[in-house]
């Protein structure tokens, strides 16, 4: 804030990440002016992108002449860190991303790939974007996502709970109930 | 004479046999009865302190995550000692679980004993099916080694593919009376509308004494399964 008052943009960065996998088709159109436009309309100022196995390069732009910065990393080990920071994350629909960036009270865009063979990933997204704690899109309609999506509506998402499984799996067990 | 009693025992030693091999059948018949009639039936009470060694299944693509959010709050105590398996390809859940039982460690948590061992997977994506005979073999015998070394009295699995023949056999240990195990099966959270292949082989051929699954949708459509909600 303090920056934004000495004229000096805050940044708003927006983190895609695709996890392990291979997913070509969500950089691609991640890259596209037409949803870099609209990112930067909507007040995001840098898109970070994680590429994992992907071989599309996005072009990298230092965002000076009044666009999107955009940069890019295959792999890090601190994907926590870029999660954190980030003011909206676009993932690939793995449970691992979704969760973890849920759990980080972070907006989120799962975007399905509809190139894989057995895609049952589209379920969870589904059933997430049902109960409003994300949007679920498909690369080719990430453009209008970002364009009428409003991160107020989103319910924050709270963390599950193993212990009824523990509880069902000790009474089976035949050990007595903890007091 | 000499070919009366080489005529008896012609006779009778194939008879042996048969009587042998038909009492044989029969015993594992029953055996195998029995073993589906008491799973899912819950055991004898116990006291807190019995320990149970627990094979826990591990594997990528959120399965490893979820298996720990599991053993967070189960009884370390109860459940030891354990024994990790994840596929020999996968090299991020073994070092996930040794994170995990580090942290039990530092927190003071006594008595740790665990084990953390690779599988062979019997296909990898993308193999051919040619191949793929001979190294089903191969992980079928890797997995009986693996089990006859553990013998575990509870098996914790949560979806990956390898989880099948470790069950499998733990089934037959029971049959042959080598060990009585209790199977989990937790169906990953991933699952919303239809079970996995694992799943749906486990629930099916009623080799899990306990099914779970996190979405209520499952449930209705698995009526067998336990709804928990969800683990992440």
């Amino acid at each position: 804030m303090g920056e934004a008052r000495d004229g000096v943009k805050v940044k708003r960065v927006v983190f895609i990440t695709v996890g392990t996998t291979c997913f070509d088709a969500l950089v691609k159109v991640a890259d596209s002016q037409e949803v870099k436009d609209e990112l930067y309309r909507r007040g995001y100022t840098d898109l970070l992108i994680q590429m994992g196995r992907g071989s599309y390069l996005p072009t990298k732009s230092t965002g000076d002449d009044g666009s999107l910065a955009v940069d890019y990393f295959t792999f890090s080990s601190s994907i926590a860190d870029h999660l954190r920071s980030a003011s909206l994350v676009i993932s690939h629909a793995g449970s691992g991303s979704i969760f973890e960036t849920l759990q980080l009270g972070k907006p989120l865009i799962v975007v399905v790939n509809e190139d894989l063979m057995d895609n049952h990933q589209s379920e969870l997204a589904e059933e997430l974007a049902e109960r409003k704690h994300l949007y679920c899109a498909r690369p080719l309609t990430l453009h209008q996502t970002i364009a009428s999506m409003d991160l107020n509506s989103l319910v924050p998402y709270s963390p599950g709970d193993a212990t009824p499984v523990a509880k069902l799996i000790n009474r089976f067990l035949g050990f007595p109930e903890e007091s | 004479m000499e070919k009366n009693t080489s005529c008896f025992f012609s006779n009778s030693s194939p008879n042996l046999v048969i009587t042998c091999f038909v009492a044989f059948i029969t015993i594992i018949l029953v055996r195998f009865l029995y073993v589906i009639y008491r799973t899912g039936k819950p055991l004898n009470k116990r006291t807190p302190q019995q320990t149970l060694s627990t094979l826990i299944v591990l594997g990528s693509g959120g399965h490893t995550a979820e298996m720990i959010n599991l053993l967070l709050v189960l009884q370390k105590d109860r459940f030891t000692p354990r024994f990790y398996i994840a596929a020999a390809t996968d090299n991020m859940s073994l070092q996930k679980a040794r994170v995990f039982e580090n942290s039990l460690a530092d927190s003071g948590v006594k008595g740790i004993s665990s084990e953390f061992m690779q599988i062979y997977r019997s296909r990898e994506v993308g193999q051919s099916y040619v191949t793929s005979v001979w190294t089903t073999v191969l992980a079928t015998a890797h997995a009986l080694w693996l089990m006859i070394k553990i013998r575990p009295q509870v098996v914790l699995c949560n979806g990956p593919g390898t989880c099948i023949p470790l069950c499998v056999i733990a089934f037959i240990f029971k049959v042959v009376g080598i060990r009585w195990s209790s199977i989990f099966y937790v169906e990953s959270i991933a699952r919303v509308k239809r079970l996995s292949l694992s799943g749906l082989l486990l629930y099916k051929l009623q080799i899990a004494d306990q099914f779970f699954v996190q979405w209520p949708q499952l449930q209705r459509k698995y009526p067998r399964a336990h709804y928990v909600g969800c683990l992440m």
